[in-house]
C-alpha cells in the first residue's frame, strides 16, 4: 500500500495545471481574474470565484509539490516548500522568517493551529482604524464557513508530551491555557506539518480550495514568479501582470516571461510578497510595506527527565493567553504561549551556542521540550513593525527594527516560559540567547535571564507570522486598501492576504485570513458578476 | 572581490569592518585545500574554512566533513543571489590571509589551526559588539548545523528517526 495522492491525480485527470519550468516559450494568457499567490488568502478566493463561474487564472511563485514528494525530510522540504529555504532574514538578520513558497503558500507547512481573530483585536481595528464592518458578530459567519471547509473542529488526541509539558505548566503556575483546534481530517498525528502532510490529513490549501477551483476549470501557473502589475493607460485601472518564469530548481530563470490579461487582479502573495509586487511596480503609495508584523518568536528549551520526542504528535495543541491579557491591548507587548514542533535540522539551527555545550544538547533531542512565545505586535505606540523595501535586484527586504518595547517583551516571555518549565518539571532549562547556558534551578536562570543583554543576533528571535504592510483602512491616505480588500486607486486590483491587517493578530493569524479573504472574495463575486 | 562602492551600499551597521577589509583583500588567499569534487558556490578554499570550522562548531569529532561541505553548498545554492554576493563576500574575507590574522584573529592558516584558535574565533564573533560579525558567526553556525542535522548520518546520534508507522508508505 502506498498513500493516496489525490491532487497528482486531478492533474493527471487533466486539470489546467502549467509548470513554468516546462514552457518552450513565452506566454500570453488571459482570464477573468488573475489571482497572483496560492496561500491562504489566494487559495480561498480562487475556490469561490471559480465556482461562481468566473475564468480564474492562479500564478504561483513555488512549484506544485504534492503529498507524493512529501518525505518528512526536513532537507528536502526547506528548499523546496520555503521562501529562501527557510532561512528568510529581517535586514539585519536579527529575525529568521518562515514562509511558504509553494502551492498552497504558507499552509502548505504550517502547524495546522486554528484560532478566529481576537475580538479585542477587531474592536482594536474598528475603534483605531475605523474598520467597524469587521466586528466579531460581522465576521462570525465567515468563521464558521472557513472553518467549515476546513475541517477545523477541536482535536479530540491526547497532546503530545511537548505539549502536554506546557499545559502542565500552565496548571502548576495558575495560568489560563487550553486545547489548539486544528484544520485536519484524518490527522495521523505524526507532527510533520512543518514538511508537507503526507497523508493530505492537513486541510491546506493544497488539498481543499485549490483542488476545488481546478475542478472549476480555474487554471494554475506554477513556477512563474509576478515581477510586476501592467497599469492601464488611465492610471487607474490594471490590464493584468506580467512576470518570469522558474527552472526547474525553483529559483533560477529559464529566460522565458509570461504576460496574464485580466479583468480584476487579486494580489495574494502573502506579507512581504504582495508589498514587493507594488513596490516593483511603482505603485507604492506612502503606506505601502509599512507597519509589517511579525508576532516576534522567543524560545526556551528545556531537559526533561522523561522522553519527549517533540519532532512526534501533532505540533500544536495547547496554548495560554494569559499574558495576552495580564496589560492593556496597547501597553507593555502581551504574548501568548505555545510550543513548535522539534525536529533535527531547525532545532540545530536555532539552538544558540556551539560546541560541545550545543552538542550535549542535541545529544538529548528525545528529552528536549520546547516552548515559544510569540509576541503581539503593532499595538503599543512604540511597536510600529517593519517595512519592506527593495534590494537592487527587485527581490524584497523587510527592515524590522527590535527595540526596546520588543525587548521588556522578550525579557518578561523568557522568563514565564523557564518558570513554567521548571513547574512542570524540568531538569535544565535554557532560553536561546548566545550568553545563556543551561540551568538547574528556576532561580539560577531567573538571574541569568535578568542579566542577559538584550541585542540583535545575541537573543533569537525568529517568526512564523508575516502580516500587514499593505494595511486596510477606512480613509485612502490611511492604507492601501478598504476592509474588503479593494485598492483605494486602482479599481480593479484587490488585495486578499495577510498582508492588509492594520496591527499584528495576536493570534496564529490563518484563520484570520481565510475568513477575511471568504469576506472579500464573496463581496468580489458579487461585484464582478453584476459588472 | 568587493568594491568599495558596493560595500558603501549595502548600508549595514557595522558595514566599516567590511570596508576595512575591501582595503586588505587581495587576490591572495590561502593555499587551496585538496579538490572537493563538484561543488556549485563553495571554492576550494571556502570548503577547507568549513572542513576545518565544522568540528569546532558541532563540538563532535570523526564526522563526515565532505558530506558537511556538500551540505553547504547545496544549502547556499538554495539561496537568493543577494544572499549568495553576501555570503561570497564573507568567505573571500576569511579567506584572505590578513583578514583572517586581524578580524578573525586566526594565525594560521584554516587547515592548521588549532581547535582552541577556532574555537576563540568562533567565540569572538559570535559576542562581538559589532553586528556584522555576529551575523557573520550565525551565517556559519547556520550553515553547518543545517548540513550536518539535515543529513541522515547525524540522527542515530540524538537518538532520533523518522516515524517508522508511515515511511514504509512513502513512494
Ligand atoms: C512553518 C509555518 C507554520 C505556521 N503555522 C501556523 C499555524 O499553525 N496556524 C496559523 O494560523 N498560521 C500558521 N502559519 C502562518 C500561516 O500559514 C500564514 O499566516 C498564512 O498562510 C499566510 O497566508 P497568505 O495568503 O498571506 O500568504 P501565504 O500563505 O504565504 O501565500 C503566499 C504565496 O504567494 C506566493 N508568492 C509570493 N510572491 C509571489 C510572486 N511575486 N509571484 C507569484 N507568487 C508569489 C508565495 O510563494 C506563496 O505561495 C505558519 C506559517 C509557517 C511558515
Ligand atoms: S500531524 Fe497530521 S496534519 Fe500534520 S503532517 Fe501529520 S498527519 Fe499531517
Amino acid at each position: 500500500m502506498s498513500l493516496p495522492d489525490p491532487v497528482a491525480d486531478g492533474v493527471a485527470s487533466g486539470w489546467r495545471v502549467l509548470d513554468g519550468a516546462a514552457q518552450t516559450q513565452d506566454l500570453q494568457l488571459s482570464c477573468d481574474v488573475l489571482i497572483i499567490g496560492t496561500g491562504a488568502g489566494g487559495g480561498m478566493t480562487a475556490e469561490v470565484l471559480a465556482q461562481a463561474g468566473l475564468d480564474v487564472l492562479m500564478v504561483e511563485e513555488g512549484a506544485l509539490r504534492t503529498s507524493r514528494d512529501f518525505r518528512l525530510l526536513e532537507a528536502k522540504a526547506y528548499p523546496e516548500l520555503y521562501q529562501e529555504s527557510a532561512s528568510r532574514k529581517t535586514a539585519d538578520k536579527a529575525i529568521n522568517i518562515l514562509q511558504g513558497r509553494t502551492v498552497g503558500g504558507s499552509t502548505t507547512v504550517n502547524w495546522t493551529s486554528a484560532f478566529r481573530t481576537p475580538p479585542e483585536t477587531l474592536a482594536w481595528w474598528g475603534e483605531r482604524y475605523g474598520l467597524q464592518g469587521l466586528n466579531p458578530q460581522a465576521m462570525a459567519p465567515w468563521f464558521d464557513l472557513a472553518e467549515a471547509r476546513l475541517g477545523i473542529a477541536d482535536w479530540q488526541t491526547d497532546p503530545n508530551p511537548n505539549n502536554s509539558v506546557l499545559e502542565r505548566g500552565c496548571q502548576a503556575l495558575g495560568l489560563k491555557h487550553g486545547r489548539i483546534r486544528r484544520n485536519v481530517r484524518g490527522c495521523w498525528n505524526l507532527g510533520y506539518c512543518g514538511m508537507g502532510c503526507a497523508t493530505n490529513a492537513k486541510q491546506s490549501m493544497l488539498v481543499t480550495t485549490i483542488p476545488g477551483a481546478l475542478q472549476h476549470r480555474a487554471g494554475l501557473l506554477a513556477r512563474a514568479r509576478v515581477d510586476r502589475l501592467l497599469p492601464a493607460a488611465d492610471g487607474k485601472t490594471l490590464q493584468g501582470a506580467e512576470g518570469s518564469l522558474l527552472a526547474a530548481d525553483g529559483h533560477g530563470l529559464t529566460g522565458r516571461k509570461f504576460a496574464v490579461r485580466a479583468r480584476h487582479v487579486v494580489l495574494a502573495a502573502g506579507a512581504i510578497g504582495s508589498p514587493a509586487i507594488l513596490l516593483r511596480s511603482q505603485l507604492g503609495g506612502a503606506q505601502v510595506g509599512r507597519r509589517t508584523f511579525l508576532h516576534p518568536v522567543v524560545v526556551s528549551g528545556a531537559v526533561m527527565p522523561q522522553r519527549i520526542e517533540a519532532y512526534n504528535g501533532a505540533p500544536q495543541t495547547v496554548y495560554s493567553d494569559h499574558f495576552m491579557h495580564t496589560q492593556p491591548l496597547d501597553g507593555p507587548l502581551g504574548y501568548k504561549l505555545e510550543v513548535p514542533p522539534v525536529h533535527p535540522l531547525l532545532m540545530g539551527v536555532t539552538l544558540s551556542g556551539f560546541g560541545a555545550a550545543s552538542a550535549g544538547l542535541m545529544q538529548q533531542l528525545p528529552h528536549l521540550q520546547v516552548v515559544l512565545a510569540l509576541l503581539r505586535d503593532g499595538f503599543h505606540p512604540d511597536s510600529q513593525g517593519g517595512q519592506v523595501r527593495l534590494r537592487q535586484d527587485g527581490s524584497p527586504e523587510l527592515d524590522y527594527p527590535l527595540n526596546d518595547v520588543l525587548w521588556d517583551g522578550v525579557r518578561r516571555s523568557w522568563l514565564t516560559m523557564a518558570e513554567l518549565q521548571f513547574a512542570a518539571g524540568a531538569r535544565q532549562v535554557q532560553v536561546l540567547h548566545e550568553q545563556a547556558d543551561l540551568q538547574s534551578s528556576w532561580k539560577a536562570t531567573r538571574a541569568q535571564i535578568l542579566q542577559l543583554p538584550l541585542k540583535p543576533l545575541l537573543a533569537r528571535v525568529v517568526s512564523a507570522h508575516v502580516m500587514g504592510g499593505a494595511a486596510m483602512s477606512s480613509q485612502p491616505e490611511e492604507g492601501v486598501v478598504d476592509e474588503y480588500g479593494r485598492h483605494w486607486q486602482l479599481r480593479n486590483l484587490s488585495i486578499i492576504d495577510g498582508s492588509v491587517f492594520p496591527t499584528s493578530i495576536g493570534a496564529n493569524p490563518q484563520l484570520s485570513i481565510y475568513a477575511f479573504a471568504l469576506r472579500a472574495a464573496h463581496h468580489l463575486r458579487d461585484a464582478l458578476n453584476r459588472g | 572581490m568587493i568594491t568599495r562602492r558596493q560595500l558603501i551600499k549595502t548600508g549595514m551597521a557595522g558595514s566599516v569592518v567590511l570596508l576595512a577589509a575591501g582595503f586588505l583583500a587581495s587576490p591572495q588567499p590561502d593555499l587551496p585545500a585538496a579538490s572537493q569534487g563538484r561543488l556549485v558556490f563553495l571554492q576550494a578554499a571556502d570548503a577547507q574554512i568549513i572542513r576545518s570550522l565544522a568540528p569546532v562548531m558541532l563540538g563532535m569529532a570523526g564526522l563526515a566533513l565532505d558530506d558537511i561541505v556538500r551540505g553547504v553548498d547545496v544549502a547556499i545554492a538554495h539561496l537568493l543571489p543577494a544572499v549568495q554576493q553576501e555570503l561570497r563576500q564573507l568567505f573571500d574575507l576569511l579567506g584572505n590571509r590578513w583578514a583572517r590574522r586581524w578580524l578573525a584573529g586566526v594565525h594560521s592558516p584554516w587547515a592548521q589551526a588549532t581547535p582552541d584558535e577556532l574555537a576563540a574565533f568562533l567565540q569572538r564573533w559570535q559576542q562581538s559588539p559589532l553586528l556584522l560579525l555576529r551575523s557573520g558567526f550565525q551565517a556559519l553556525h547556520a550553515l553547518i548545523n543545517a548540513a550536518w542535522f539535515g543529513n541522515p548520518a547525524s540522527w542515530s546520534a540524538l537518538g532520533y528517526q523518522q516515524p517508522q508507522q508511515v515511511m514504509g508508505l512513502l513512494p
